[in-house]
């Protein structure tokens, strides 16, 4: 029988699968091979997540056949598929906050004792393996999961999935909040798994991880999976251009010449909170993007949110146009003497009222804008509302829908229009282009550069350094809650930016506070 | 040490509970002329067993994120019942005993059923269905009265001794000083946690419930069975509710379908599950805490039996203000849990 067998690990036949009259999946033939990485590629909305769904048996296709290896299933529910062998680690994390490392890893079948109990000890016993495993000896198994920082929750996730020994192993952007050394330690794990003979399935908005990573790409748009093909037989350009389906010109917009002399908007002296942020100085041009670079989890979000007047018991001094200022509330740092908007890095959580329509959302930091006397002037937050959704081509079907029912690029889109209805002069963005598709980044980096050239002065904390690259004027690498380093003009490129979030000294000027 | 410390945060609920209920019943035998006998421990255990059964029913909804309106009523149609059939051959007794508790689990699997199959609320369903089972309370006891096995009574609210000398046994020598002394109700509460609570804690549904109010879209896509758990929770809950409810017939000798009471069970229920430090948000806590909870806020209304009427304090045991002081000390004792916010130093973290 073995000659018989089907070469694929997964054989996805003529698979559809429509939601009302939207077609997310159109006669999909999608197959993959067992040890092999397979980077699935496509734009928010070409069906990824659909496809991710019907293969981990979160939903039902309406047409076609799934077999994994020879046998034909049909999955109810994500536990059949477990029991089959297919694991998925989704983009929004799937652990419960409230429960232990370990109650976590163990969650769907977890060692028993001779009463058909929970064995605790075993439960630890495993978890501390599986998290060995992974390098993570330093994560407590019995801590609650909702006290772990967001890179170490993903870490837990991959153990978690780990002990479920996938056949199939899905990972849905289960990287996007890794912290840079636990990166390679993923890598190195999951080319172990494809030399076990395992198939993974890989989406990542990072191309850079996956020519590291992936062996075989397939490309998906508008539902559709249009190719497949090994490792190198298609240039990056190629793989941009299928994704989109039209030619882009350039990433990034080109940066203009900087005077050497813009006045101060913001200036910041020996800031300190808690441990995490120490004696942080900078000053902010008009028109000047700073990005924050380094490790992630180094104090660049706790700047943020100090700066916005969210953590308590910040100590140093804030200047605005030369006023000292203290910002203790979001509300006082929006006000018009302030003019500060923060782009939150949790857009579900911090950035949208989700079940709220798309124009409530959109007004609401701006409300005091059209508010005469004590109602709303409806026409007027209509106009505004138009306005902003048409400028920054936000795509909904009517403004009266929920946030919930946009994509991920689309929610991100409102999130900056809401702040930019404030008509804020400093602008703090907080790793903006998290989970956004590849178009909906170009979008947005062209608005964050006419943004900068129209003479608002922005933050960028950024995950991927690529964007601190091509945006931004100066950089600064952030190191255990202090600037390490700033990098202006030529000296931002790859190279500096890693070497000096690792703190390993390459010759440069050195921040002068940074002792 | 670290392993401690992690140990002490995760369950500093529980210890803030124990911590109030240890103050206040403190109190409450240090003003007592005969506080700290065995006498006044029998009386006190009894007065609080049917409330801390009802916290615990109450605990097990609440920890999936849900509530349940109906345990007060549960409790009482387990009342109602238990006067009409605990009586009679100790056969008739046992089956009697049985039949109580196992409708009012079947009461509570109907309550999970309708969540899970209907999709609905759960506060709109128990709040029906708490009407409904109020309603066959009334039908089976129109008027206080009815008959409980006498003898069963007197053994099941004294001490451990009192089950012996009731049907004429002998006591072990070293059982009579000792274990003996130990009030039946108290005993049969440690029997429930032993025998129910703590296998289904960790039981592999039980873990669900947890997960379920943690994230109940990650506890799906994980693969977990979220219906049974759900369902198991207000089984439990109807199980818990149901041996209130009989306990509450021994204790009086007879049956009450007495609506008021079965509204104040169940909100003193959700009182004693907050106090106990479960998160009404779900995930967090479980039923040692609400048992103590139950405990703190019986003891708070024994104090009002024992302040001097003529002392400074005096205006204190007034029974018209009684509900005043209730709800301010519960009011403290709520705070005492929320003290920590103090220390958060991201505001963020203040909306969890």
């Amino acid at each position: 029988m073995t000659e018989q067998q089907s070469q694929f690990a997964l054989d996805l036949t003529g698979v559809s699968k429509r939601y009302g009259g939207v077609t997310a999946l159109n006669e999909v033939d999608f197959k993959c091979k067992p040890g092999s990485i397979h980077a699935i590629l496509g734009e928010n909305g070409a069906g990824k997540s659909t496809l991710i769904k019907i293969i981990s048996g979160v939903v039902q296709p309406d047409d076609g056949v799934i077999k994994i290896g020879d046998d034909a299933v049909h999955f109810t529910t994500p536990q059949h598929a477990t029991d089959k062998g297919v694991v998925c680690i989704f983009q929004e994390l799937s652990l419960m906050p409230d429960m232990s490392v370990a109650d976590n890893i163990c969650l769907t079948d977890p060692p028993r004792n001779w009463l058909g109990l929970i064995d605790s000890a075993e439960q630890i016993r495993i978890s501390e393996e599986l998290l060995a495993r992974v390098d993570c000896d330093d994560i407590n198994p019995r801590e609650l999961v909702k006290n772990l920082p967001l890179s170490r929750r993903q870490m837990v996730e991959i153990a978690k999935a780990l002990g479920r020994n996938p056949k199939i192993l899905i990972l849905d952007e289960a990287t996007s909040a890794l912290a840079a050394a636990d990166v390679e330690k993923v890598y190195e794990i999951l080319k172990g798994l494809r030399e076990d003979g395992l198939t993974l399935l890989y989406i990542s908005h990072r191309m850079h991880e996956i020519e590291e990573l992936a062996d075989t790409y397939s490309v998906f748009r508008n539902g559709s999976h249009i190719e497949t093909f090994e490792k190198g037989k298609r240039s990056d350009q190629e793989i941009v251009e299928m994704m989109i389906g039209r030619e882009i010109s350039s990433v990034f917009p080109p940066k203009p010449e900087k005077s050497e002399t813009l006045p101060h908007v913001l200036e910041v002296e020996n800031l300190n909170w808690t441990d995490r942020l120490t004696n942080i100085s900078l000053s902010l041009g008009k028109g000047e993007t700073i990005g924050l670079g380094g490790l992630d989890g180094q104090g660049q979000r706790e700047f943020l949110l100090a700066l916005f007047g969210v953590l308590r018991g910040v100590e140093g001094t804030i200047k605005v146009n030369g006023t000292e200022t203290r910002i203790s509330s979001p509300k006082q740092a929006k006000s018009d003497d302030i003019g500060m908007a923060l782009i939150p890095e949790d857009r579900k959580t911090e950035g949208l009222m989700l079940p709220m329509s798309v124009r409530d959302n959109v007004s609401i930091v701006s409300l005091d804008q059209f508010t005469k006397g004590l109602s709303i002037d409806k026409g007027l937050e209509d106009q505004k509302i138009n306005e902003m959704v048409e400028k920054m081509t936000i795509k909904v079907g009517s403004v009266e829908d929920s946030v919930a029912t946009l994509s991920g690029g689309n929610q991100q889109k409102v999130v900056i229009a809401k702040w930019l209805m404030t008509g804020a002069q400093i602008i703090l963005l907080n790793d903006p282009t998290r989970g956004i598709d590849v178009g909906t980044k170009q979008e947005l980096y062209q608005l964050f550069r006419e943004l900068a050239d129209a003479g608002n002065s922005i933050i960028f904390y950024s995950t991927d350094y690529d964007e601190l690259i091509g945006l931004c004027d100066r950089v600064m690498i952030f190191y255990a809650g202090k600037i390490l380093k700033e990098l202006v003009g030529d000296q931002i490129n790859e190279t500096n930016i890693v070497a000096s979030s690792l703190n390993i000294d390459l010759s440069g000027p050195e921040k002068e506070n940074a002792e | 040490m670290s392993n401690l410390r992690l140990w002490i945060n995760q369950n500093m609920g529980v210890l803030l509970s124990v911590c109030i209920f240890a103050l206040v019943y403190g109190l409450y035998s240090f003003l007592h002329p005969s506080g700290g006998t065995g006498k006044i421990f029998i009386q006190n255990s009894n007065e609080t067993f049917v409330l801390i059964m009802v916290a615990m029913a109450q605990t097990v909804p609440v920890l999936t994120g849900g509530l349940d309106l109906s345990v007060g009523a549960v409790m009482t149609m387990s009342n109602a019942l238990a006067s009409v059939v605990v009586n009679g051959s100790p056969a008739e007794i046992f089956f009697g005993m049985f039949l109580c508790v196992a409708v009012s689990a079947f009461a509570g699997f109907m309550n999970g059923c309708i969540i899970v199959y209907g999709r609905l609320q759960p506060i709109i369903v128990t709040l029906a269905t708490g009407a409904v089972y109020i309603g066959i309370a009334l039908f089976l006891r129109p008027t206080p009265g009815g008959k409980v096995d006498g003898d069963l009574s007197f053994a099941a609210t004294f001490d451990l001794n009192e089950i012996f000398l009731t049907y004429g046994w002998d006591i072990p020598k070293w059982f009579e000083g000792s274990i003996g002394l130990i009030p039946t109700p108290m005993a049969i509460l440690v029997l429930i946690v032993v025998v129910i609570w703590i296998p289904f804690r960790s039981s592999v549904t039980g873990r669900g419930c947890y997960a379920i109010g943690s994230a109940e879209g990650a506890a799906y896509m994980s693969g977990l069975n979220v219906g049974r758990s759900r369902i198991a929770a207000y089984t439990l809950a109807g199980l818990f509710a149901g041996i209130g409810g009989l306990y509450l017939a021994l204790q009086t000798g007879s049956g009450n379908a007495d609506v008021p009471q079965a509204g104040a069970y169940t909100l003193n229920s959700i009182a004693a599950v907050v106090i106990g430090g479960s998160s009404l948000y779900g995930g967090a806590g479980g039923v040692i805490g609400s048992i103590f909870g139950a405990m703190a806020l019986r003891s708070i209304s024994f104090n009002f039996r024992v302040f001097d009427a003529d002392g400074p304090f005096g205006f204190i045991s007034d029974p018209l203000l009684q509900p005043l002081f209730e709800g301010t000390i519960l009011l403290i004792a709520v705070s005492v849990g929320a003290a920590r916010v103090f220390q958060v130093k991201n505001r963020l973290k203040l909306f969890g």
